[in-house]
């Protein structure tokens, strides 16, 4: 099949009067859907806005939530907003290193090629675990006696399988297959002349991997893990299974930072989860509040991908 | 220098490696976590009846008898089954027509300036945590149609059975459409920015229309991209927990198609949901097991969308398709 490249699409000058009823009603569809699409975000984001500003004050970012019985005593959000952080660093910088190995051996090395087909099916299947079985896969798994490190500990050793640590790792795996895909996309995107120039100076793959391609392939990187990123920080069936589910941060005995990841806490959307209808908090206005600060965290992130991507144009082979 | 470069390629071989180990371990880990339960009730867990509610069973194993001996694990899951079926392929037959037309007039016919904003906006709403379109559901939509849509007398004549507060598979499918499309709205129109020019031009030249081009030629053309955009979406759909226990109405009740109207207003609960909801019982054995279960076939649903999308896109690739 020959294609040549794409070309400029010409613009069409045609009337849609000559056309059958059929294709017409087709194309006033088509429009519908677009603007039904615009609609819908401007709604969700300037109804957001517009409670954002309602129900937001600064205080709230710095009171620490407590369990009062009316929504006025019920305080701020500084804990859950530690915990969204907290959770978001630690499950990708667990996410990074794995999917940016992954990516670089199945593109760079690839073999035996059976195992590397398994692997990108692999990422594949993850991508399509719904989250809320990686939580209950990771509540399985780290209940073991022999991670007993990681959790609280009860009475007679059973372990509780709920701390920051557990969640950021199952979390990671949602970030995980973002990382990956970006990572083998801009690998993906060297030329293969460029790799072999570099083995033409006598360099090994792993130099070429670590000098050349590294480097080149940074702001692909940088997209997948900003996009992972936004998945951990918006994502909320994990922290409700894995992080224990208290309203404050609880540490657990030890050394002190390594004491409040072996505990319990909350994030931004456990703590909308919580003060909605479907919780127990029933503190409405400071849902609206903290559902307002995720969504500006998300929105943020989008933005870098946006600028990340402006800026990867600068780089060109040949 | 052979040594250091085998050594790297054994490391990284080894993270990839990580990868697989953990797909196997988390299969095996569910399923010997779930097995009690489906053994307990063998091929009638999937039916329906047993007597009483599905909820009424569920807390009759939460509150077993602490000696394992009597353990209760009598469930029959069919409302459940059927809750998450019906949410979520309503919500993919509806989402996959919109996303077809929306990508369709993103490609073809959006005005240049409407496309620079419909890009960013597929993008929002598929980035949007779904916990925030659940507060939206919950709060906005729930109300609305317990208040205006469904009228008194609606709510009178079913009292007996089920109370109709707007928590419904009305709102639960609308949201979920929501969430869904612009996933698929993003495949779509990689998929048909794909379609060689030449294609189209030709079938233009022969003087078909802009919609009978774009509709036999390039929509045809991507057939296996719809599939795969489709699948991905129903394994979201499938998964999707925490929005859904906000606006279905949380109750283990299977909505009859034969009510009417009434139908769209009953509530559900989809299994996602209902381990979410019962993240606090999974110290008690049974209960947990339970839940491990519903996971399970959570699981295995996935396993075999992913499966089934992986062959969508490789026949794509045999066209020489993907981008």
């Amino acid at each position: 099949m020959a294609v040549g490249a794409p070309r400029e699409r010409t613009e069409a000058v045609e009337s849609t009067a000559t056309w059958r009823r059929g294709d017409r009603v087709a194309l006033a569809l088509c429009w519908a859907a677009g603007i039904a699409l615009c609609v819908i975000a401007a709604a969700i984001v300037l109804y957001m806005l517009f409670k954002g500003i309602q129900t937001l004050r600064p205080a709230l970012l710095v009171d620490r939530p407590s369990d009062g019985a009316s929504q006025r005593n019920a305080g701020g959000f500084f804990d859950p907003l530690i915990g969204t952080v907290v959770l978001t660093v630690m499950g990708t910088v667990i996410a990074l290193p794995l999917g940016v190995a992954t990516a670089l051996w199945l593109v760079e090395y690839g073999r035996p090629s059976g195992l590397a087909r398994a692997v990108e099916s692999g990422i594949e299947v993850i991508a399509g675990t719904p989250s809320i079985v990686l939580a209950i896969f990771g509540l399985a798994f780290f209940s073991q006696e022999i991670f007993s490190l990681l959790s609280f500990t009860a009475e007679g050793n059973a372990v509780f399988g709920r701390s920051f640590f557990i969640a950021s790792i199952m979390m990671s795996f949602i970030a995980l297959p973002l990382v990956f895909g970006s990572t083998r996309e801009a690998l993906l995107a060297v030329p293969a002349h460029v790799r072999e120039a570099s083995y033409a100076l006598g360099k090994t793959r792993w130099a070429t991997i670590r000098r050349v391609l590294l480097p080149s392939i940074r702001p692909g990187i940088a997209t997948g893990t900003a996009l992972g990123m936004g998945r951990i920080a918006g994502d909320t069936a994990i922290v409700v299974i894995l992080l224990g589910g208290t309203l404050r941060l609880e540490a657990a005995g030890g050394p002190p930072i390594f004491s409040t990841l072996k505990g319990t806490g909350s994030t931004l959307t456990s703590y909308v989860y919580e003060n909605s209808p479907a919780g127990e908090g029933n503190a409405y206005d400071k849902a609206y509040a903290a559902a307002f600060v995720l969504l500006i965290v998300v929105i943020a992130l989008n933005f870098a991908i946006d600028f990340i991507a402006r800026e990867r144009g600068t780089a060109r082979w040949s | 220098m052979g040594s250091k470069d085998a050594r790297a390629e054994r490391m990284l071989g080894a993270f990839a490696c990580v990868v697989l180990l953990m797909i196997v371990l988390m299969v095996v880990s569910v399923m010997a976590k779930a097995w009690p339960s489906f053994a307990n009730n063998g091929l009638a867990w999937f039916g329906s009846g047993g007597g009483e509610t599905v909820d009424a069973q569920l807390s009759n194993i939460f509150n077993s008898p602490a000696n394992p001996k009597d353990f209760v694990y009598e469930l029959r899951a069919w409302p459940l089954l059927y809750g998450t079926a019906l949410i979520t392929l309503s919500s993919l037959v509806i989402g996959l027509v919109f996303a077809l037309l929306a990508a369709i007039f993103i490609v073809e016919f959006a005005p240049k300036p409407m496309q620079r904003i419909l890009e960013p906006v597929v993008r929002l709403l598929a980035a949007v945590p779904s916990v925030i379109y659940g507060l939206i559901g919950v709060l906005v939509l729930v109300p609305f149609v317990g208040n205006t849509l469904i009228s008194t007398e609606r709510k009178e004549d079913v009292i007996f059975v089920v109370q109709l507060s707007g928590n419904s598979v009305l709102v639960a499918v609308a949201v979920l459409t929501v969430m869904i499309t612009p996933i698929m709205v993003a495949l779509i129109v990689v998929a048909l920015r794909a379609v060689p020019t030449a294609w189209t031009e030709g079938s233009a030249a022969l003087g078909v229309n802009r919609w009978r081009t774009i509709w036999t030629i390039s929509v045809r053309a991507v057939r296996p991209a719809i599939i795969a955009a489709a699948v991905l979406a129903c394994a979201r759909a499938l998964g999707e927990a925490i929005m859904l226990s906000m606006v279905s109405g949380s109750l283990g009740f299977s909505p009859n198609p034969l009510d009417g109207l009434t139908f769209l207003f009953e509530p559900t609960r989809p299994l996602a949901s209902t381990i979410v909801e019962g993240a606090e019982g999974f110290s008690v054995p049974p209960f947990g097991q339970t839940l491990y279960a519903f996971g399970a076939i959570l699981l295995v649903s996935s396993l075999i969308l992913s499966l089934g999308a992986h062959y969508a896109k490789r026949s794509l690739r045999r066209y020489g398709l993907t981008p």
